[in-house]
């Protein structure tokens, strides 16, 4: 049967290269064999959003993704975020608005915001809300994340 | 999940031979949202996976005034609805390709991948069914072409014969004076699955107001998407008007056959059909008139 | 006491201290933990909703490549028949090992009956799939109702009901019956003028986290077994563990990842010991994780239930006689939550005549287990419905209603307890004057609902240890997983006391191995009870440290003056002085660099069981519309109100409150366990259980009524649980002022709505 692949991929902006199985999501092996934890599993059926992360810029469910379809491609994951000396805005917002409570659907929330921002850096709540329909918080009730969002376009806004 | 091969197929030959070769053994991938759920859950078990995102004629996105749209099967919706001429071009089918799934899900799903996995509550086939969207289909004796309308067979069935793959649509220009709308009924405002779904398209005439063409489509009251032929012939000759809409939505809610199931009972759709038919003619509407 | 006390660090929305690791995705929850030759499993679970086990054979399963170890519950030791307290409510310890790993019989879809450990999951799963179990299907049942019928499938041969405390004969599924009394309720419903009898049912719902269970397990050469996991309490997880799996707690360390939510759902162990299992016969570290259907159809959800209520009131608004008999399903064993929402049902109001019977009914569903206010939000759904519709009959002003009713300090409840102070009233009169209830709701199809909610709260188990650095900041190690931001609440608690900044205070959730004995986070008590013990703690410190500086000053002092003693040193505002010598002043930090030289380091400590547990209530304000083509119903806008006692951390109080509303409106709207005939969920996934998503909802507005619990010293009541009591009574008052139907079902989901309208 199958052998492994391999694959070649850009992670965060560092060349990775792994040996994967067919059968196994993105997800798993950024977890599993990259030790690159920071992205959750909530529901591996692309229904809770926790797994996101961008391929190529766009917003994806690392669930939903065969490892070896990365082969070639750019991955971006909540790791890459900050930069060493602080964080991203988004991440800071999170913080000062209290927008999360257990914090495991935060990474993915926070992907989905930053992908969001840089197609549309002036959301109105509506679309915020529409953007973020894919990620499930089961804690804050959306209320604090929606405004720490709106909060942090208005700061990338002013500093840009 | 059961281990399979992956092979990016580089070009159509390459994957209808492998198809050819493979028979029900072999699926396509494109955006993965239905199959990779499918192979995880155990609902499906294959031994190859082929995926066509490499290959160029299913990748196509193009765009003109002779030609209408020429959709590869590959495209994932977030492509799509990113063009600005397209998404201006043909709202009624963004209407469905900005609703299936989350934002998430649309950075993958294909429109193609919505049709091939034929659900009959599928978002994207009512309203394709609606612009009168033709479906390219590749194989082993080269390429033929079904109406969307003929395209699904049965739930999780189609036309596809063994080594056949879809590789494109193609959707016609809109006429003058056309309009089109689809809208679905979700217990949620997103994430979820039609309950019923309905496209609905409309040409006027010079008068702004006698219909010429009607096509209306319903999702999820069969076991596969409906052409409803009966509604649009409620509307078409005659001017547009709240009574001929009533009568359209009266012969879509009688030509639905749905099941009861957790997300629906018969009688909740057949009432929610006639609701969705009158509400995207009214939509349809106020686009053909230029009103949105 | 406290209303009038300025404070420094409480009341403040500082950065919570595990911020910054959990979003940039380093803090490391269960299912992030990974371990040099780490085994993954995967857990066999039952196809049938009821069935008996004949036999399961593992030969295949073992034999495939990669496979290293499968159990049953062979592998588990014989369970006494005998109750454990497991801090938030007793448990048979039978029925916890028969439901870690069925024993004879598959008592619901998804129950355990194998699990494997392999190289990778995927090969787990297949082994899985390759063990065969000969089951003899039995007939199901699903709901208390039909469970209570004579000639009902029986889940538990032999079992009789225990009622009123007496055990009964007959074998039935009807695991307990109680009453509650106080009056007369015969002789208040001869004064009522109005009486209103109702029928309710409401569906099983799950708590619905996005973290699923996790366990991680090292048995170890020495036999000691050590286990990470994700947990609302790491003593409860060794203290079920250790019972069901026969050996010491000596034997077991518990150390709490971080949990992705719980709210209630991660008190229970499910995976814990089978792990456990699966590394002692394989010698190396097994983890185990659920799936999201797994998390549905195994674990534990709330229970459905069947409400008959009865109340009755006079002319002028006075209810004078309550009446309820609650069926909950407690699933496959004994043990809902009928009791507390017996306690709660009519407890925000002072009727004089109160009755309430209790009926804990097995069913082949999964064990239920607690979910926010658990058993508070089923029961208020008929009586806040019941209040709205005296409220529309009498012609009174539903909130006036509430006011003309409602239940003050000194009041007995229908479970006994007097009220201690509270604040209903004061919830009820800031929703009379909130802006929101006085600005019209206009447009066709709309309505505006209310409905208030009690939740008593509780005290427990809690061990907190200070220790003070040399720089005088101080480390706090407390034993209360921190599931939404409950280290910032008792750090800020400490601080205050110790009258340092906030981010001197530098918080650990320690292991079983690492803090006192501490019960779970639940029941709102991490901040009134663990709060209370960093407290005692923190002035455990400032105790030791003002012996050190007397002593120190006495040294200091020549001889023939009066011995200073800890009394006479003062602290106040971060600084040590003393009333004998204005002159003589030591900061906290100067203190801390004191340490050496004045007998060594310093830890204050603390173990507390606080009894002064304050209620908390609830008052919350809803706007709907209804499409009137559809059912479905909109949420326009929604206030909730309630008595927080003292807010420690202001935006997390009103993130609970947000939350809470938020998974009340899901329950109100459109959770559901629904189910074929066969028994078997048909909705086990985060698509089909259909929880709000951000674009279901509004902005939740918040008013945060403080009226300080004088049973903690800050004030403090729990508040995590009240929010969710009130919203589906709120939001089926809504429908009805929208619709003229009164819903009597949860949820409310839009075929239902559309029924009653067109009814």
């Amino acid at each position: 049967m199958a052998t492994r692949i391999h694959v070649q991929t850009t992670l965060n902006g560092e060349a990775v290269e792994f040996l994967c199985d067919s059968r196994q999501s993105l997800l798993e092996v950024l977890r599993d064999d990259l030790g690159f934890t920071g992205t959750k599993e909530g529901c591996s059926n692309g229904n809770c959003g926790a797994c996101s992360l961008q391929v190529d810029g766009v917003l994806v469910d690392s669930c939903l993704v065969l490892a070896a379809e990365v082969d070639g491609q750019a991955v971006n994951t909540i790791e890459g975020l900050a930069s060493p000396a602080q964080l991203h805005p988004l991440q800071q917002k999170f913080l000062e608005h209290a927008a999360l409570q257990c914090g495991i659907c935060t990474p993915g929330f926070i992907m989905a915001a930053k992908a969001l921002l840089e197609k549309n850096p002036k959301p109105t709540e509506h679309e915020v809300r529409y953007w973020l329909a894919g990620n499930l918080c089961r804690c804050t009730g959306y209320d604090k994340i929606v405004r720490a969002v709106l909060d942090a376009a208005e700061t990338m806004e002013a500093s840009a | 999940m059961q281990t399979f091969d992956y092979v990016a197929a580089q070009t159509v030959d390459e994957a209808v031979s492998l198809l050819a070769s493979k028979g029900d053994q072999a699926r396509v991938l494109a955006g993965g949202t239905d199959l990779i759920v499918q192979l995880r859950e155990g609902r499906r078990q294959l031994e190859t996976v082929v995926d066509v995102k490499k290959i160029p004629e299913a990748n196509v996105l193009s765009y003109d005034a002779q030609n209408g749209l020429h959709l590869g099967a590959a495209v994932p919706c977030h492509r799509i609805y990113n063009d600005p001429v397209i998404s201006k071009t043909y709202p009624g089918l963004m209407d469905a390709f900005t609703l299936i799934g989350g934002i998430q899900i649309q950075g993958r799903a294909s429109v193609g991948g919505n049709l091939c996995n034929s659900s009959p509550a599928a978002d994207s086939t009512p309203t394709l069914i609606a612009h009168r969207t033709m479906c390219v289909i590749a194989g082993p004796s080269g390429q033929r072409e079904v109406a969307a309308e003929q395209f699904c067979t049965a739930p999780g069935r189609n036309v596809l014969e063994n080594g056949e793959f879809l590789l494109s649509l193609r959707v016609p220009a809109p006429p003058k004076n056309f309009g089109a709308h689809y809208l679905r009924f979700i217990p949620r405002n997103e994430m979820d699955i039609a309950v019923v779904g309905v496209g609905s398209s409309l040409v006027l005439g010079d008068d702004n107001s006698t219909v010429t063409d009607a096509r209306i489509s319903l999702g999820a009251v069969a076991p596969t998407p409906l052409l409803a032929v009966e509604a649009a012939a409620a509307l078409v000759g005659k001017p547009i008007s709240d009574d001929t809409i009533a009568a359209a939505a009266s012969a879509a809610a009688g030509i639905a056959r749905p099941i009861d199931d957790m997300r629906g009972t018969i009688q909740q759709r057949i009432h929610l059909t006639g609701v969705l038919t009158r509400r995207t003619l009214q939509g349809a509407l106020s686009r053909a008139r230029g009103e949105s | 006491m406290a209303e009038a006390t300025a404070y420094q660090v409480i009341g403040t929305r500082p950065v919570r201290p595990d911020g910054a690791d959990k979003v940039t995705g380093r803090a490391i929850y269960g299912a992030d933990v990974r371990m040099a030759g780490m085994l993954h499993g995967k857990v066999l679970r039952s196809p049938h909703a009821h069935a008996r086990i004949k036999s399961i054979d593992t030969s295949k399963a073992e034999a495939l490549p990669g496979v290293k170890a499968v159990v049953t519950h062979k592998d588990l030791p014989e369970a006494p028949d005998k109750i454990a307290n497991l801090g938030e409510g007793a448990v048979n310890l039978k029925f916890l090992s028969n439901n870690v790993l069925a024993q004879e019989k598959a008592l619901y879809r998804g129950h355990a009956i194998a699990a494997v450990a392999a190289v990778n999951v995927h090969v787990a799963e297949e082994a899985v799939n390759l063990i065969e179990v000969e089951y003899d299907i039995l007939p199901s049942v699903l709901t208390a109702p039909e469970a209570m019928e004579d000639g009902a499938p029986i889940l538990h041969d032999g079992m009789t009901t225990t009622s009123l405390g007496e055990k009964t004969d007959r074998e039935s599924n009807v695991a307990s019956h109680y009453r509650f009394t106080l009056g007369d309720v015969a002789e208040g419903f001869k004064q009522a003028d109005l009486i209103i009898e109702r029928e309710f049912d409401t569906a099983t719902v799950h708590q619905g986290y996005i973290e699923p269970h996790n366990a991680t397990a090292m048995w170890n050469e020495e036999g000691h077994v050590t286990i990470w996991t994700s947990t609302q309490g790491a003593f409860v997880v060794q203290k079920q563990s250790s019972e069901v799996l026969g050996i010491p707690v000596s034997q077991v360390s518990v150390i709490p990842a971080e949990i992705g939510g719980g709210f209630g759902g991660k008190i229970p162990v499910y995976l814990e010991p089978v792990a456990a299992l699966l590394s002692r016969k394989t010698g190396q570290a097994v983890k185990l994780v659920m799936s999201r259907t797994e998390e549905f159809e195994s674990t534990g959800p709330t229970p459905g239930s069947r409400l008959n209520v009865k109340m009755g009131a006079t002319k002028d608004g006075r209810v004078v006689a309550a009446e309820a008999s609650l069926a909950f399903e407690a699933g496959a064993f004994p043990g809902s939550p009928v009791g507390p929402g017996g306690m709660c049902i009519f407890s925000p109001y002072s009727f004089p005549n109160m009755q309430v019977d209790g009926y804990d009914v097995v069913v082949n569903k999964p064990k239920t287990t607690a979910y926010r206010a658990p058993g508070a939000t089923n029961a208020a759904f008929a009586s806040e419905t019941i209040m709205d519709e005296f409220a529309e009959q009498l012609g009174i002003d539903p909130l006036q209603l509430r006011v003309m009713n409602g239940a003050k300090e000194g009041d007995r409840r229908v479970d006994g307890p007097t009220h201690p102070r509270i604040g209903f009233l004061e919830t009820v009169h800031a929703a009379l004057e909130h802006e929101h209830y006085n600005t019209p709701l206009e447009g066709p199809n709309r309505g505006r609902g209310v409905a208030s909610g009690f939740w008593f709260n509780v005290g427990l188990q809690s061990s907190v240890v200070i220790n003070v650095n040399s720089d005088g900041t101080v480390s706090l190690v407390e034993g209360s997983t921190d599931i939404g931001g409950t280290r910032a609440s008792i750090a800020m608690q400490a601080a205050e006391v110790l009258g340092i900044p906030y981010e001197s205070v530098r918080p650990t959730v320690a292991g079983t191995d690492g803090v006192g004995y501490t019960d779970v986070t639940g029941g709102s008590r991490t901040t009134f009870a663990t709060g209370y013990a960093a407290y005692e703690a923190a002035n455990d410190v400032v105790r030791q440290m003002k012996e050190r500086l007397a002593e120190r000053w006495n040294a200091e002092t020549e001889e023939g003056a009066t011995a200073l003693t800890a009394e006479d040193v003062t602290y106040s505002g971060g600084v040590f002085g003393c009333s004998k010598d204005a002159g003589k002043s030591v900061s906290f930090q100067e203190m801390a660099e004191l340490m050496p030289r004045t007998g060594g380091p310093i830890s204050g400590r603390a173990t507390v069981q606080p009894r002064g547990v304050g209620g908390a209530f609830a008052t919350h304000i809803v706007d709907v519309e209804v499409d009137p083509d559809t059912g479905k119903v909109s949420i326009l806008r929604y206030t909730a109100v309630q008595d927080v006692g003292k807010a420690i951390h202001p935006s997390y109080v009103e993130g609970q409150i947000q939350g809470g509303v938020t998974q009340g409106v899901g329950w109100a709207l459109n959770e559901a366990y629904l189910y074929r005939e066969d028994g078997n969920m048909s909705n086990a996934s985060f698509l089909d259980y259909r929880m709000p998503t951000c674009l279901d909802l509004p902005m939740i507005d918040t008013v945060l009524v403080e009226v300080p619990n004088p049973g903690h010293p800050f004030g403090v009541r729990g508040v995590g649980e009240v929010p969710i009591v009130p919203p589906p009574a709120a939001v089926a008052n809504a429908i009805y002022r929208a619709t003229g139907q009164r819903m009597t079902d949860l949820p409310m989901s839009p075929g239902y709505v559309l029924d009653k309208m067109q009814s």
